[in-house]
């Protein structure tokens, strides 16, 4: 666009800011995706913890593996199970959005519940599938 | 910077902001490599919860053994190096998205840049060391 010659008397509209509007589902799905990334950002040490522990020997991947299977460490592994998965499929959602479809009241609804629904039971999924296959047994 | 006052001069086209490459200085290359990454990634992190499902409560040599095996560790090495490029874009939005004076702006992006630059090596030394021994 050219700069016009005639000078714009009238300030421009800011964007309102967030507490204006009220809080719909896609917006708090937005916020809980920057949220979970935000999260997976400083998870990242945990992979760290696990593949220095493991490079380094034995006695380092003891005490790694005791935080990881103690009820704190599961837990924040099951955290971290919900965090992927739920950042990985509000990822694809955005990726849908990016080709221009699902932007339909009714699309974007679904899709927005659709990861929601979708993260909390593939990681229980996941979970109890991975309880079944070790079965406690190691 | 400081926020930009309304007015006449300040008005600036969507050309021109492109131009000046924002806030970070790197432009619209960073969101498609965002999308690029993400793509990868999930491929990437099946592969990753996978890996580490069946490692669970597995013993230190077979950890070893697993983790050090070609395809294995080439997956680990592909999702740590997408993940890291990934969580370095991401955290610099929402610094730039949050703080706008330039000396907290700056110090938080080279703080971000080390973090996962630490956090990439690490990981990356640690795969190549399961892999090549010593």
């Amino acid at each position: 666009m050219a700069e016009t010659s005639t000078p714009r008397l009238k300030p421009r509209p800011l964007s309102p800011h967030l507490q204006i509007y009220r809080m719909t589902l896609t917006m708090a799905m937005s916020i809980v995706h920057r949220i979970t990334g935000a999260a997976l950002y400083f998870g990242i040490l945990l992979v760290t913890w696990w593949l220095l522990a493991a490079a380094s020997g034995p006695t380092a991947y003891a005490i790694f593996e005791s935080f990881i299977g103690s009820l704190m460490g599961r837990l924040i592994l099951f955290g971290y199970t919900w965090t992927l998965i739920h950042h990985g499929l509000g990822g694809l959602r955005h990726l849908i959005w990016d080709t221009g479809r699902g932007f339909e009241e009714k699309e974007r609804e679904l899709l927005t519940l659709a990861t929601l629904i979708g993260s909390i039971g593939l990681t229980i999924l996941l979970w109890g599938a991975g309880f079944m296959a070790i079965g406690g047994s190691r | 910077m400081s926020a930009p006052t309304n007015g006449p001069r300040q008005y600036r086209t969507a050309a021109r902001r492109v131009r000046g490459l924002g806030a970070a200085r790197t432009g619209t290359s960073h969101f498609i490599v965002q999308r690029v990454t993400s793509v990868a990634l999930l491929v990437l992190s099946c592969a990753f919860i996978v890996i580490v499902v069946a490692l669970t409560g597995r013993n230190h040599a077979t950890v070893v053994q697993v983790l050090g095996s070609p395809l294995v560790a080439i997956l680990m090495l592909l999702f740590i190096g997408a993940s890291i490029y990934h969580m370095w874009i991401g955290m610099q939005e929402i610094i730039i998205d949050y703080v706008h004076d330039d000396a907290p702006k700056f110090t938080a992006l080279l703080a971000n840049t080390f973090f996962c630059v630490l956090t990439a090596v690490a990981c990356t030394f640690a795969i190549l060391k399961l892999s090549f021994g010593v």
